[in-house]
């Protein structure tokens, strides 16, 4: 696959060429003091110049030193907002002379361009078709909204220390199919991306937009920029061997580290929330003031909830400490055995968006170190 | 996936909150049919779904359904009268292993409502339609008025082998008092060729298993209905999650010998 040079300062063409193609493009933004994923329309929307800190419970976003478009991490918002609507009408229902009537809510589903997807988010993606797409039942609204979806992802040239995606597989250098692969490049004076395509759409962006053959030189600079940020989450503080996490979870379903994370958790599902991967949800009965026209909502939900396991008697899931167990051990174990991966791609965003701090990572070693 | 419009045929009051409905697709349906302890979404208009097992036989051309009213669904469920309409989302789950019982002696084991999705299996067993050497029902209840298809346990009596129990009996009960347990732990069987099938709640299958388990009965041989609760039923909401497997997907109806180890779990 050929890879191009784009100059930075043609990246809008990239956007409108994008846009032009009649997708609907979102991206980064800063808004609230976070970046964000919003519908972008030019190119100087983009975080330009500003990234983030972030450790366990924190996140704070500054002033970088250079110009890079793309040099900040995962934030809070995740492209599952798009994909799997955090709220969405499912049938709407109503009463008639004999019988009632039941309509499902077809979505003319929007043709969606992500712009900015780092590898660990691709696979987080790809971790979601698995449950909505290639289950024995898809989910129409998200598989509809899948099928149409443009993905330009971009490398990563910087880690937070909440990353960890070298242990879990995931990056930095994006490894899964993308229509687009970018890599952003600022050396010296110079500030460029690294583009090639992926696919038949990503050639056709390609062609509309000035690009011109990379160096051996450029290409050994990206190459450089990758690995650095490779080296950086290695040598990170939530860097670890996750190879037996499945066998070590499934041998400590009684371990005394459960009671004491339950200490600390709050069972707010801030984790659930801001995870790419997490995919439960719940439904809303609800009928209007003349009681003769019902709709069924859907919307995201939480393993951390007292109604989540609610059966007659009470909750499976009383306590915190069974509720956390559940979703590390469903994020790090029984995924492997539903879906045949890890429920967890190493993003870091459950660690910064713990109101208390809890991490994932130093759970794990919790749990192994109290096995001795 | 939306439901599709049902109407209610016939409706019958097995006790106070409890209650069968035969149900029948509207003329545009199509007509959905369960293997036994396969389960179907009901919707009750506006106020939400709940899984409810088939309790039906295999050859009536509608759906039976046995509910007990418990919550906001079941209670507008049993509000509905005979040509009424519900919503239906179905066939989910895996059924009873029915085709693996050749020349077997089949335990069927039932703790109160329980009895709802293995009667398939004893209609089943009434028609012939069965390839087993025998079939034992033991069935427990709390009180007699709890009794489930009281009438039809006495019909079924005439032609297989029923024990029932109550927990508190009155002076009307003729029958046995105590957990089911006490006539299954005195029961001749052969360990090699019996097959047990067993619904209830959760403390009495697992007394049950424990005592099928002492007396020489295989794991592989045991098998019992979860129970979760459950949003979509189609493996996508979460809900049902009971260590790997999804209740709606991968069960309801479970191979002991298959989920051992998650059993032994609380709170899982």
């Amino acid at each position: 696959m050929q890879s191009f040079i784009l100059e930075a300062c043609h990246l809008d063409q990239l956007i409108q060429a994008i846009r032009q193609h009649g997708f609907q493009l979102v991206g980064p933004r800063l808004q609230d003091g976070a970046i964000l994923y919003c519908e972008i329309t030019a190119a100087d929307q983009l975080p330009r110049g500003w990234t983030d800190e972030q450790e366990k419970g924190r996140y704070r976003v500054r002033r970088r030193e250079d110009d890079a478009f793309f040099g900040y991490n995962a934030g809070p918002h995740s492209w599952k907002k798009f994909l799997q609507q955090p709220r969405r009408p499912v049938w709407r229902a109503q009463k008639a002379a004999h019988a009632m009537q039941i309509e499902a809510v077809v979505e003319d589903a929007p043709a969606m361009a992500f712009l900015g997807v780092r590898s660990c988010e691709l696979h987080a993606i790809a971790i979601q078709d698995r449950v909505f797409v290639d289950n024995r039942f898809r989910n129409e609204s998200y598989a509809g909204r899948r099928e149409k979806l443009f993905i330009a992802a971009v490398e990563c040239a910087t880690a937070a220390p909440t990353c960890f995606c070298t242990s879990m597989n995931t990056g930095p250098e994006v490894s899964l199919p993308a229509d687009l692969v970018m890599t952003e490049v600022i050396h010296d004076t110079e500030h460029y991306f690294l583009i090639r395509a992926g696919s038949a759409r990503g050639e056709d962006i390609l062609h509309q937009i000035p690009v011109e053959a990379a160096t051996a030189r450029q290409l050994r600079q990206a190459a450089a920029a990758v690995e650095r940020v490779r080296q950086q989450v290695e040598a990170g503080p939530r860097s670890f061997d996750s190879s037996d996490l499945k066998a070590l979870l499934y041998r400590n379903f009684e371990s005394p580290a459960w009671d004491q994370v339950a200490e600390r958790c709050l069972s707010c599902a801030n984790c659930t929330m801001a995870c790419p991967t997490c995919f439960c949800s719940t439904v809303e009965d609800t009928t209007d003031l003349s009681g003769d026209h019902a709709e069924r909502w859907e919307r995201w939900d939480s393993c951390f909830t007292a109604d989540f396991s609610h059966l007659t008697g009470g909750p499976v899931r009383a306590d915190t400490r069974s509720r956390y167990r559940q979703w590390i051990t469903h994020k790090l174990a029984t995924w492997h055995d539903q879906f045949g991966t890890s429920g967890c791609v190493g993003c870091g965003r459950c660690i910064a968006w713990c109101p208390v701090g809890i991490d994932i990572t130093e759970e794990v070693e919790r749990v192994r170190r109290l096995e001795g | 996936m939306i439901p599709a419009v049902y109407r209610i045929e016939r409706r019958i009051e097995e006790m106070p909150g409890t209650f069968t409905l035969s149900l029948l697709p509207g003329a545009r349906e199509e007509v959905v049919s369960l293997r036994p302890g396969q389960f179907n979404m009901l919707y009750a208009f506006g106020a939400g779904e709940v899984p409810i097992s088939s309790s039906g036989t295999a050859d009536t051309p509608g759906l039976v359904h046995t509910i007990r009213a418990q919550g906001a669904v079941t209670r507008a469920l049993e509000r509905l009268r005979e040509g009424d309409t519900l919503g239906l989302r179905g066939p989910f789950g895996n059924g009873w292993p029915v085709a693996r019982l050749a020349g077997r002696e089949l335990l069927v084991i039932a703790g109160g409502l329980g009895l709802a999705p293995l009667r398939p299996i004893i209609y089943a067993q009434l028609q012939g339609s069965m390839n087993v050497h025998s079939v034992r029902l033991f069935y427990g209840a709390r009180r007699p008025a709890e009794v489930l298809y009281r009438s039809e346990l006495e019909q079924w009596g005439r032609a297989l082998e029923v024990v029932a129990t109550v927990d508190h009996a009155d002076v009307n009960w003729p029958g046995r008092v105590g957990v089911i347990t006490a006539p299954l732990s005195t029961a001749q069987l052969d360990p090699q060729h019996t097959v047990a099938f067993i619904c209830g709640p959760e403390i009495m299958m697992r007394f049950c298993v424990q005592l099928l388990m002492g007396k020489g009965i295989s794991p592989a041989n045991i098998y019992l209905s979860m129970e979760r609760n459950m949003k979509c039923a189609t493996g996508h909401c979460g809900h049902c999650q009971w260590g790997p497997n999804f209740i709606c997907r991968d069960g309801p109806v479970f191979r002991y010998s298959d989920i051992r180890g998650w059993w032994q779990i609380p709170a899982l």
